[in-house]
């Protein structure tokens, strides 16, 4: 058992510490899930439970070793995986494994026998000889765990496995997991996606360095449950400003898309708003829904942000058009005899939001690149706000705003000379430069930090002032590139509420994500596999498509895969 | 275009004086380095240690060692007492040369016949050990004229004046040199790392997708490169003209006009090597496989005239070895701008050449 005991960390110059006074247990047999934001202390905590930290305050102990003390006897049972795993890019699967075994000093026959049950359990038996840079996100982590778990540990610590890996890798990841879990064991998952939590056998739930919740996961999403429904019939054209007003009401604590439906949160105690009150017509009904981790997390830090964007109020409403403003026309990309892309067409109309979802390495990133003109196509064109992007790139680039999933800002000149920096280089200038800075500053609530370092912004205010500098020149497109992985859900909303304020201004969302809460937000999602578009349409279509008795209600991860597979047999079926 | 520009150019100036780091890299080293380098490549050879095995007991056999004991040149003189210590001392290196004066110096010289005195020297140190060997004939001359007056005047004699450098200051020669090739480091090392910590940092792409034109990015980088590498460049500048007293005798505007233009070449091979590499660590070592050949066929520590033909036409597209002649010129001669400008062109072309290739690979790799 894993005992950690008023253990707080404080980091030299830190406002407030890391961890704060964390008590909790950890027991063998379980997968303990560590979940919360980005920079609320996961890496810390696992960090400090590895034995590589030592806590300012409080204690750890494994059964009867202190973890900061005996680090010689707990590196003897401890599998680590840290978030970026050591492995070398340049060394092929087997010599990976194998430099790990000589390190671990495992050899003979334990060693080729562990090699090959490794192999066979991660599937990576077919790509032994494979450089390990040229491995998909998914397959990358794979081969890390198999490092990890090459002398089978009794404490297991997995610092974020499903970092930017698709939903499939992410599913074997899981059932690789549980798979090596028994009696003796005591593993560790870190993890961003709250989704996860539920996968979880445990929870300890921490949030700014502080432990919100520790226990079952079950108990407390119970605490949810009467207060989740789905508000279903709304008119599709209007959901957007039908949630922001919804948000705006004392009764309703949080709310999300869903596709073409509305998922809203209760007030505890305030009585439930008669549906047609919403906005939505006669015709919408509330069902009640299974609340979900995430419901309850945005409880305990005291509600969603509310729906109001001020960026969206800054916004001049783009002139209609009956055009597609974003629009790929037989895009295909080739580095050398790989086919990345292949053929690949959709448009975007004005005001909606797109999604391009796939799996680590099936194509979508390449699209994504080539739509904003960061990759050149081997063949096919791509036009934004009407323009050709290889023939009038220039313009066409002054019409969009681009937002990287890492906050790609300059971390070392201030907010405000980043703010000046962007929108000078969209060709702001003079009184209209400064009046566009100001408004960001306004919208975004920057005044404390203008005179400050990016990079030491708060993580929050990192993602909006990427946000910022995306939109400070109003463009009529926006690119998004998981814009919100990792940020914490109050952040996320307010982002998806500026989106959705954005996209009823007539701005044009394009956005690639690995995230089904992001997805859900899309009007329309074309699937990308083995680089090709397998499928397009709305989230509840392709929900729809996947549809089956086994699977009444499936979510959008369900239909993903479901398709995914789909699309598999066809394959198989003609070869 | 130019509000863009402006906006990059601002940027990266920010960018890298705002970065503690980088603020350091720029100002500290160079100054260390003009320093330390400065006194470190001396050409002369001081300090020497001298070993004597004087088997001699007469008068002349003591004053010739007594001249060797007084030159300046020689710090110390181990006095051996047999042939057996000769080797040993050589060996361990604790003297560069060993003077030997045979038993019957004194003799032979009073009768008038001839005789010799052996000097054995350090091979390993060839170049100390021939300028060692200068000042021993030297003081052996020096000797033998105030020996016998009438037997040492000769009908001619030469008579040496060294022009530019009359004392033949090693310093006049090493520091103005030592600006050319620390302000190649400084603008090499600022461009080489600019887009290499854009694309390590994310904030590449971002640029990519902004209304700035490949080549606007790269004059952006390249013009703040260039104005940083000029302060440090003057600042050196000044270090040599007030500290270490080295005559400037020509114009400042040819100086700085052919190092805009020199510093234009280094910078289209930084932001070159820049292009190719994915990280800031490759860009280094990038930076580091240019610099020793560039330096060593420069000109700077050995005269190009005494490189095989061959190696000499390489160093033709070498930008710094015509800088240094310039550099050289206009501080201890006045070079005259017809001369200034010759050895400028072919800068120009290099510049043109490694900028054009710099922008193409620049915007090949984006594809």
């Amino acid at each position: 058992m894993l005992t950690i005991h008023h253990m707080t960390k404080h980091f030299e110059g830190a406002p407030q510490p890391a961890l704060d006074a964390i008590e909790a247990e950890l027991h063998p047999g379980r997968i303990t899930g560590l979940v919360g934001p980005d920079g609320a202390g996961k890496t810390t905590l696992m960090r400090i439970m590895a034995g590589l930290m030592v806590p300012s305050d409080g204690t750890v102990t494994y059964d009867a070793l202190d973890v900061a003390r005996d680090t010689q006897a707990l590196h003897a049972v401890l599998g680590y995986m840290p978030q970026r795993f050591g492995l070398y890019e340049d060394l092929s699967v087997i010599e990976n494994l194998r430099l790990y075994a000589d390190l671990r000093n495992i050899r003979g026959a334990q060693r080729s026998r562990t090699f090959e049950r490794l192999l066979a359990f991660t599937g990576l038996a077919p790509f032994q000889k494979r450089l390990a840079r040229q491995l998909s996100g998914g397959m990358k982590q794979k081969l890390g765990l198999a490092c990890a778990l090459l002398k089978k540990p009794r404490l297991l610590l997995l610092d974020e496995p499903s970092v930017g890996v698709d939903p499939i890798s992410r599913r074997e990841l899981w059932r690789m997991v549980r798979e090596m879990l028994d009696d003796d064991t005591t593993i560790v998952w870190s993890t961003a996606y709250l989704d996860e939590a539920e996968q979880c056998d445990d929870v300890l739930l921490l949030s700014e360095g502080r432990l919100l919740f520790g226990g079952q996961p079950a108990a407390l999403t119970a605490r949810m449950d009467g207060r989740v429904f789905q508000l279903l019939g709304v008119p599709e054209a209007n959901r957007r400003q039908i949630l922001t007003g919804a948000l705006e009401r004392p009764e309703i604590r949080d709310g999300v898309i869903q596709g073409a439906a509305l998922r809203l949160v209760l007030t505890a105690d305030l009585a439930q708003p008669p549906p047609e009150s919403l906005g939505g017509g006669t015709g919408t009904r509330m069902v009640p829904v299974p609340p979900r981790f995430e419901d309850a997390f945005i409880d305990l830090l005291g509600g969603g942000p509310g729906g109001d964007s001020p960026l969206a109020r800054e916004m001049p409403v783009r002139p209609d058009s009956d055009r597609p403003v974003v629009e790929a026309r037989h895009l295909t990309k080739r580095f050398g005899a790989f086919t990345a892309v292949s053929d690949n067409s959709f448009a975007i109309r004005r005001g909606e939001i797109f999604g391009l979802l796939g799996p680590n390495g099936a194509g979508k990133s390449t699209t994504f690149k080539m739509m904003c003109g960061l990759l050149k196509p081997t063949a096919g064109e791509s036009f934004v706000a009407g323009l050709h992007l290889a023939r009038s790139a220039a313009q066409a680039r002054a019409r969009l705003g681009y937002m990287a999933q890492k906050f790609s800002l300059y971390g070392d000149l201030t907010v405000r000379q980043n703010l000046f920096f962007f929108s000078g280089a969209y060709g702001l200038q003079g009184k209209i430069q400064e009046k566009a800075v100001a408004a960001m500053v306004d919208v975004f609530d920057l005044h404390p930090f203008l005179a400050g370092s990016a990079a030491g912004l708060p993580l929050g205010y990192k993602q909006r002032l990427a946000l910022a500098c995306a939109v400070v020149h109003q463009p009529d497109v926006l690119f998004l590139d998981e814009p919100t992985s990792g940020v914490d859900p109050i952040t996320r909303r307010e982002f998806w509420n500026h989106i959705n304020g954005l996209v009823g201004k007539g701005v044009t969302v394009l956005v690639t994500t690995h995230f089904m809460d992001e997805a859900e937000y899309c009007d329309r999602i074309g699937l990308i596999y083995r680089g090709r578009k397998i499928a397009e349409g709305s989230p509840d279509h392709l929900k729809a498509d996947a549809r089956t008795p086994a699977r009444p209600d499936p979510t959008l991860e369900d239909a993903f895969i479901a398709l995914i597979e789909q699309s598999e047999d066809r394959e198989a079926v003609l070869t | 275009m130019l509000t863009r520009l402006r906006a990059l150019m601002i940027k990266e100036l920010l960018n890298i004086l705002r970065d503690p780091k980088s603020r350091t890299v720029l100002i500290v080293p160079p100054i260390i380095q003009i320093f330390v380098f400065s006194f470190a490549m001396t050409m002369e050879a001081k300090n020497i240690h001298l070993a004597v095995l004087n088997l001699d007991a007469g008068r002349a056999g003591f004053e010739l060692v007594q001249r060797f004991q007084n030159a300046e040149t020689f710090s110390s003189i181990m006095t051996l007492r047999g042939q057996a210590e000769i080797s040993s001392v050589l060996d361990e290196q604790r003297a560069l040369a060993v003077l030997v004066v045979p038993v019957d110096f004194s003799r032979r010289l009073e009768t008038g016949e001839t005789t010799a005195v052996q000097l054995l020297l350090d091979g390993r140190k060839t170049n100390t050990a021939q300028i060692v060997q200068g000042y021993a004939q030297r003081i052996l001359d020096g000797f033998l004229a105030d020996l016998n007056p009438a037997a040492g005047r000769r009908p001619a004699t030469l008579l040496t004046r060294h022009w530019f450098n009359p004392n033949l200051e090693f310093m006049w020669y090493t520091v103005p040199s030592l600006i050319c090739i620390l302000s190649t480091i400084i603008s090499l090392i600022l461009t080489a790392l600019s887009v290499a910590r854009e694309r390590e940092m994310g904030t590449f792409e971002q640029l990519l997708v902004s209304p700035l034109q490949p080549i606007e990015i790269l004059v952006g980088k390249a013009l703040p490169a260039l104005f940083l590498a000029l302060c440090s460049a003057s600042l050196l500048l000044a270090i040599a003209i007030f500290v270490f007293r080295i005559p400037f005798q020509g114009s400042l505007t040819l100086l700085y006009g052919a190092m805009v233009i020199f510093l234009m070449a280094i910078i289209g091979i930084g932001l070159f090597i820049s292009s190719l590499s994915m990280t800031q660590q490759q860009a280094i070592l990038g930076a580091f496989v240019f610099m020793p050949p560039a330096v060593i066929l420069s000109g700077f520590a050995t005269p190009i005239e005494n490189m095989p033909g061959w190696l000499q036409n390489f160093t033709v597209v070498n930008p710094l070895r015509w800088f240094l002649i310039i550099v050289r010129g206009i501080f201890l001669k006045d070079m005259p701008p017809t001369d200034v400008l010759a050895n400028t062109l072919p800068m120009v072309a290099i510049a043109a050449v490694t900028l054009t290739a710099a922008t193409w690979l620049f915007k090949r790799r984006m594809e």
